[in-house]
């Protein structure tokens, strides 16, 4: 449509003027300009408009996220923070606490490093605090729990306190360490009390719990406990003594006996040995006596066996029988002592004999060594001889006495020469022999010095060894006798004491006696006193409740008789009222019995009924005697026939608004009858509060009038058309009077209504 | 009921005034016939006396209620 208009300015343009096509174009140009401006400018404003709110939302959601940002717009920028609150609601309370939060997240073991610090700490103080080393490992896990919301507290002091958390790598070593020492010395400590003989478990309680006295049961117990158990004991250790000592005696004599035979084998084998070696016995006995002793030798081989194997049960079961011995005096209990005393008596004597006789063996045994050595160097001797005369005459075999009758005369020669050689060197040899005998005889008797002093010593050692063993023997039976003395005189002390003691308790018993006695005697009598007291009290409350009672029964008594007369004087009035008001109802009623247009029944029964029901009250009285007399005896209209009758009567007034005394005259009568044609007024309007001048026109105030009929308000319809003047008046006088009369007998109906309520309300007793 | 007396009044006026309305006219008829050779002045003239005598006996009767009339009580 522009473009057509353009075309047909064109057109003219160019039919009127002839260079008006810069100005058209101009014209153009401006439009399109504008157009192009105004797209243009719409543009850029979009355009404009778009960045701004890009950069407003921008700022929005990023100091959503940043609070430092935030902070800083607010700062910068005057009326940021009303948007910014009104778009993400207040900031946070303290920007120190992101920061915080921040820290706390960042490195969590920083609280457990506070927390072992002040674990350490802890334990450090529990360390000093405490007495006994294992105690302080128990409170230590516990006090860790209660300590750690310490340490939380302290963590977030001094994290607050810190502005930028620093790496502590020092202060965890040397806690660490100091963990560790600790640690440690609890360790050692621990080590310590368990290298002790007693439980550290055991120890700790009894070292820390300060010492206190334990009761006499318990005492008692614990002594008759340990009674039990050393009787236990006793027993136990006398049995394992007595098997040992059975054994070990029985080994012992064994033993013993077993020495002996081999003694005797011994000392028999020695003197076959000694009779084989020197008796000069027809040989047929020699091959028997070789023979026994052969047997003897193996008797006495077996017997010796024997023996040391005997010797070697005695010394195992001796050696039991001390071990026995040994523990039982490890166990430090008195009633064994004897007992042990006397196995070791047993032992010892056990021992002595198996010495003595093993020392018997002994010097039997090395007589037969010498026997023997004797007995080996004449066999050598003799075989040497045999030898040499077996080389000789290799003929000749053994036993050469026997061979005189066999040898020949050379071989008897050279026998004898042999012999004479030998006989010679024997000679040579015995002088020898003589010259060296000192010397040998020196030899020997050092030897056997030597020997001797062998022997004696071992004798001595031993000797002094059964000494020894005596005389601790005897000092341990003397102190067993003196501890039993020391015993018997403790006792007779102690029985003394508690003879004393006794008596003691006795007397002061006595005296306790007497003093519970005078006390409860007091007591009693006190108590006593307080019973007749309370007794009498009773009696006395008791008849002044008797005597109370009986004074409020009569009063109830009376109080009811008053009730009752003051009832049945309410109930009277209470009737009378009831009869008044029942009277007062009918009256009313009767002003229902209006109809359309007939009055309501003349009201004189109803008033009459209504007068004999109330003597006594004058204001009933007067207000039945003012009653008006129509009412009474024609009765009154009801409103709505009144109303009807207003309606009717309305249009009457308008039609004669205009007549009064003045203007009566029939052309009055014919304006007044053209006004009510042409004038309009509202069928009802409200009236005012207060009628002023104005209101006080005649169709106003019937308007006025018809309003307050139609809501039922009769008397002020009858106040303003009382308002009414001239002609209207008259017209309307009777309506009035009418309504007069039944506004009248209303009002007093009302009246005598309320009273009969409020007389009927009083008279009614209150529950 | 007084609202009924304005009615009666209007009616005995009406009644009244036809009446003698009539009456004039018919006077006036009877006179212009007779006596003034059937002018029509005698009919006006009538029916001009029957209206103002309806018409004044009307206004008095509704005026009646506002003029005191004297008690004549004169008895000599």
């Amino acid at each position: 449509m522009l473009r057509a208009c353009l075309r047909g300015a064109n057109a003219t343009a160019r039919n009127n003027f002839g260079k008006t096509r810069l100005t058209n174009l101009q014209h153009c140009r401006h439009y399109t300009a504008g157009e192009t401006s105004g797209g243009g400018a719409a543009k850029v404003v979009a355009a404009g408009l778009v960045t701004v709110g890009g950069g407003i939302g921008g700022t929005i959601l990023y100091a959503k996220w940043d609070n430092k940002f935030r902070a800083a717009v607010e700062n910068n920028v005057p009326y940021s923070d009303w948007l910014l609150g009104l778009a993400l609601g207040p900031p946070s309370p303290k920007s120190g606490l992101p920061i915080k939060k921040q820290e706390l997240a960042q490195p969590p073991s920083m609280m457990d490093k506070q927390t072992n610090v002040s674990k350490a700490k802890s334990e450090k103080k529990v360390k000093e605090a405490a007495e006994s080393p294992a105690s302080e490992m128990s409170p230590v896990p516990i006090q860790p729990a209660q300590s750690i919301e310490e340490a939380s507290a302290e963590a977030t002091h001094i994290i607050s306190a810190i502005s930028e958390v620093t790496s502590v790598p020092a202060p965890c070593d040397t806690e660490g360490a100091a963990v560790k020492e600790e640690y440690k010395d609890c360790h050692e400590h621990q080590d310590t009390s368990v290298t002790a003989a007693v439980h550290p478990d055991t120890e700790s309680p009894t070292a820390t719990e300060p010492l206190k006295e334990r009761p006499v049961e318990e005492v008692a117990a614990i002594l008759a406990q340990q009674d039990q158990e050393e009787q236990d004991i006793a027993t136990s250790v006398s049995a394992s003594l007595e098997e040992s000592l059975t054994s070990s005696a029985k080994a012992t004599l064994q033993a013993i006996g077993a020495q002996e035979a081999a003694l005797q084998a011994i000392t028999r084998h020695t003197l076959k040995l000694k009779e084989a070696m020197e008796a000069e016995v027809p040989p047929q006995e020699k091959s028997a006596q070789w023979k026994d002793l052969e047997a003897a030798l193996a008797d006495r081989t077996g017997a010796v066996n024997d023996a040391e194997t005997a010797l070697s049960k005695a010394n195992e079961a001796l050696d039991s029988l001390k071990s026995v011995i040994d523990k039982s005096k490890g166990l430090k209990v008195s009633a064994v002592r004897p007992l042990v005393l006397a196995a070791e008596e047993n032992l010892h004597n056990m021992v002595v004999d198996l010495d003595k006789v093993v020392t018997k063996v002994h010097s039997a045994e090395s007589e037969a060594k010498i026997v023997s050595q004797y007995s080996e160097l004449v066999n050598e001797a003799k075989q040497q001889f045999q030898r040499e005369v077996s080389s000789l005459t290799p003929e000749i075999q053994a036993n050469w006495k026997g061979l005189t009758g066999k040898l020949s005369s050379d071989d008897l020669n050279a026998l004898i020469a042999h012999a004479h050689r030998r006989i010679d060197q024997l000679n040579r040899e015995l002088a020898e022999q003589r010259v060296r005998e000192q010397i040998h005889i020196d030899a020997a008797l050092e030897q056997q010095k030597l020997e001797d002093q062998k022997a004696l010593e071992k004798a001595v050692s031993t000797a002094l060894q059964h000494i020894k063993e005596e005389a601790r023997l005897e000092q341990e039976r003397k102190l067993s006798e003196l501890r039993e003395v020391m015993e018997a005189e403790m006792r007779t002390q102690l029985r003394r004491q508690a003879a004393a003691h006794t008596d003691h308790v006795r007397d002061v018993l006595k005296v306790q006696e007497q003093e519970l006695r005078v006390d409860a005697e007091q007591v009693l009598s006190s108590k006593m006193l307080e019973q007749e007291t309370r007794y009498r009290q009773l009696s006395q409350e008791q008849l002044d409740n008797f005597t109370l009672d009986m004074n409020t029964a009569y009063a109830r008594l009376k109080g009811m008789e008053e009730a009752i007369d003051s009832h049945v004087v309410a109930e009277e009035e209470a009737r009378k009222a009831h009869q008044l008001w029942l009277s007062v109802e009918a009256l009313n009623y009767t002003l229902k019995t209006a109809n359309a247009d007939i009055p309501t029944v003349p009201l004189e029964g109803a008033a009459q009924a209504v007068r004999d029901s109330c003597h006594d009250s004058d204001f009933a009285l007067a207000l039945s005697s003012a009653l008006p007399e129509e009412s009474l005896h024609r009765g009154v209209y009801s409103e709505a026939s009144l109303r009807a009758r207003f309606n009717s009567l309305r249009s009457l007034a308008r039609r004669v608004a205009l007549i009064d005394e003045s203007h009566n005259s029939l052309y009055q009568y014919f304006l007044s009858y053209l006004q009510a044609a042409l004038l309009f007024e509202e069928k009802q309007e409200a009236p005012p509060a207060q009628l002023c001048s104005e209101d006080l026109d005649p169709f106003k105030l019937l308007s006025y009038a018809s309003y307050c009929l139609e809501h039922g308000d009769l008397e002020l319809a009858a106040k303003l058309v009382n308002q009414l003047r001239g002609e209207a008046r008259r017209v309307v006088e009777d309506w009035l009077t009418e309504a007069r009369l039944t506004l009248e007998t209303r009002q007093v109906v009302s009246l005598l209504s309320a009273y009969a309520n409020a007389v009927g309300l009083g008279t009614t007793q209150a529950p | 009921m007084s609202e009924k007396e304005l009615g009666k009044k209007w009616d005995r006026c009406l009644a009244d005034s036809a009446i003698k309305l009539g009456t004039g006219l018919g006077l006036g008829i009877v006179f212009s016939v007779l006596f003034f050779k059937r002018h029509t002045w005698p009919i006006s003239f009538g029916s001009g006396v029957g209206l103002g005598m309806a018409y004044a006996n009307c206004q008095n009767d509704l005026r009646s209620h506002y003029l005191q009339h004297r008690r004549q009580s004169v008895f000599i």
